[in-house]
């Protein structure tokens, strides 16, 4: 238990342990404190619970067993060449849905004739579920990487493409106004401002992008893939391995938060000038 | 003195959707027969009550819009679109957001094709013009109204057009900045000696500033009259508001707006629904 607790809480406390240094210590240690405590809460009921025998260990394994099963993985190398197999996938996914859905929108934002044109297959093709399509990439393109990454792709451009278009359409017309009184020409009025004021609506599609490829990423690797977590959980589940299955899905989750994470500080970055109440 | 701008049977009318959701459309007069010229150097105000057609006409001027009918001339030859010889001045400020005051005073100066270090110089000078040294770096959402316009006055001052146009700029502020950013106006405008066509529905700010105000009509927007403004003395700002002549004048323009308010009031009584989706044609067409 105390092993526990320890590991689940270091990355956090250290952080903030960091933080509370230089600011005054005492509200600090009070937000520390509220932060964790859910968070350890859940992880002692996690332990405890298996442990009073009120579930199965078979199903639920107590928080610790977990952690040793996930020490496991990783020291014998096998997380990280499942790690590795999910994040190539995903990554991959994201960027080519980023290279190919962000200039798809901008022109589709852009050219209105194009946009009535293409709006109702849009909508059809978007409320279409990524995961309904699996079979049919399954079956067009194999049970290889391509169908796998050609799902995630289509997954994350649904996001991206849509909040692009979103995003240049709703450019504030006074400041469409205001370029052209300058004597823009449309390709520097589209540079110059349709771009930069669409940038924050942009990030906001490539953030639920990140969230997405990775929710159909799992989904699509626990249907015949010989690697990735995906393929981990689904294995470890299958030959009742719950400790290494729980060790799959902590290091999802941790991905997960990894990755959003990233996000949200490079959206911050971007889109600093937006930044009005909060701070 | 030379004519600047010449309004020449200027007619702009907008196709609407019919009213109570009649899908034949309509046309709206927004202005008729405007005809006056602008002297070069001059700084002429135009009032109106609210929807007479103000920010039709300067969109016209600025090249943003046609006219339906008529021309409009500056320095003797038609406008063909808008391009740097004119600065607008817009009454939401109209900044770029991601862009600070520098960056905002640079777009413009950019545009023009002026380059590295006296494009720096220029905003800097400009900045200072306006008194905001200091707020270089701000975003616009770190300035208040009051500097966002000085901001928006600076930008367009940059890139040193001929004629300034100002849509109410001034009518968001609270009084005191407002009577500030008045008096730095004319300072600016002796010292620069820039035509400026100045829109607002503010008698007392007409009369404060314009050489001549030229009252407008609603409904169709017409030029109902045009009040030559002889007073003086205008640099000392309190003798100006307080002299017995500008009460005089406030109070002839006051009456020759009275009707026109009165009459724009009765219509949008008449036709609210109407006028409601005309607000929204309005935001429609502007997009693009
Ligand atoms: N694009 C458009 N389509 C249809 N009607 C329009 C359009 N633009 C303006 N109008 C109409 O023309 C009239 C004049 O509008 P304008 O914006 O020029 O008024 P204004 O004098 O500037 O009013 P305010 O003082 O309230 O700003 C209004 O009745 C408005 O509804
Ligand atoms: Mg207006």
């Amino acid at each position: 238990m105390a092993t526990a607790e320890k590991s689940v809480s270091l990355p956090i406390g250290s952080a903030q342990r960091r933080s509370s240094a230089i600011a005054a210590p005492l509200g600090i240690a009070g937000k520390v404190l509220k932060r964790t405590i859910a968070i350890l809460a859940l992880a002692a009921t996690w332990e405890v619970v298996p442990r009073a025998g009120l579930v199965e260990t078979a199903f639920l394994p107590p928080l610790s067993e977990v952690l040793q099963a996930w020490w496991g993985l990783l020291t014998s190398g096998e997380l990280w060449t499942h790690t590795e197999a999910s994040l190539i996938r995903s990554l991959a996914g994201f960027g080519i849905a980023i290279a190919a859905a962000i200039p798809l929108g901008l022109l589709i934002g852009w050219y209105k004739g194009l946009s009535e044109l293409l709006t109702p297959v849009l909508e059809l093709f978007r409320n279409t579920a990524a995961l309904a399509l699996l079979p049919v990439f399954t079956l067009i393109l194999g049970i290889g990487e391509t169908s796998k990454i050609t799902l995630i792709v289509y997954a994350c451009s649904w996001p991206i493409l849509l909040n692009t278009i979103s995003g240049v359409k709703n450019v504030d017309p006074l400041l469409i106004k205001s370029a052209k009184s300058m004597g823009l020409s449309p390709l520097k009025l589209f540079i110059k401002v349709i771009l930069p004021a669409a940038v924050p609506t942009i990030f906001t599609g490539v953030r639920l992008a990140g969230a997405g490829s990775i929710l159909v990423l799992i989904a699509a690797e626990m249907v015949g893939a010989k690697a990735g977590l995906g393929y981990l959980i689904n294995y470890a589940q299958f030959n009742f391995q719950a400790p290494e299955m729980y060790a799959g899905i902590i290091s999802i989750s941790l991905i997960g938060l990894l990755f959003n994470q990233g996000l949200v500080t490079l959206e911050k970055r971007f889109t600093a000038w937006k930044q009005t109440q909060s701070q | 003195m030379t004519t600047k701008i010449s309004f020449q049977h200027v007619n702009k009318t907008f196709k609407v959707k019919g009213n109570a959701g009649r899908s034949e459309a309509t046309e709206f007069t927004a202005l008729r027969d405007i005809n006056f010229d602008v002297k070069t150097g001059e700084f002429m105000v135009i009032v109106g009550p609210s929807g007479c057609g103000k920010s039709t006409l300067l969109d016209l001027l600025g090249g943003l819009t046609k006219p339906t009918s008529g021309s409009i001339l500056i320095d003797g030859k038609p406008i063909k679109g808008p391009a740097l010889d004119r600065g607008i001045v817009f009454q939401q400020y109209a900044l770029f957001p991601w862009k600070t005051a520098r960056g905002n005073i640079e777009f413009g100066l950019e545009a023009k094709g002026i380059r590295g270090k006296e494009r720096a110089e220029r905003a800097r000078e400009f900045l200072s013009l306006v008194g905001l040294d200091g707020f270089a770096d701000r975003y616009p959402h770190e300035l208040s109204g009051g500097m966002k316009q000085r901001v928006a006055i600076a930008r367009s001052l940059a890139y040193d057009p001929d004629i300034l146009l100002m849509d109410e700029p001034f009518a968001a502020l609270d009084a005191q900045t407002r009577e500030t950013l008045q008096s730095e106006l004319l300072k600016i405008w002796e010292k620069t000696k820039k035509t400026i066509v100045f829109i607002t529905h503010g008698i007392d700010e007409a009369v404060y500033l314009g050489q001549r105000v030229a009252v407008m009509t609603s409904r169709p927007g017409r030029i109902k009259e045009i009040i030559d403004i002889p007073l003086s003395a205008r640099n000392g700002e309190e003798d100006l508001r307080s002299d017995p002549e500008f009460g005089r004048l406030r109070h002839e323009i006051w009456s020759l707006l009275r009707d026109e308010v009165q009459r724009a009031q009765a219509y949008e009584i008449q036709d609210k629904a109407g006028h409601a989706q005309n607000a929204s044609n309005k935001n429609k067409s502007g997009v693009l």
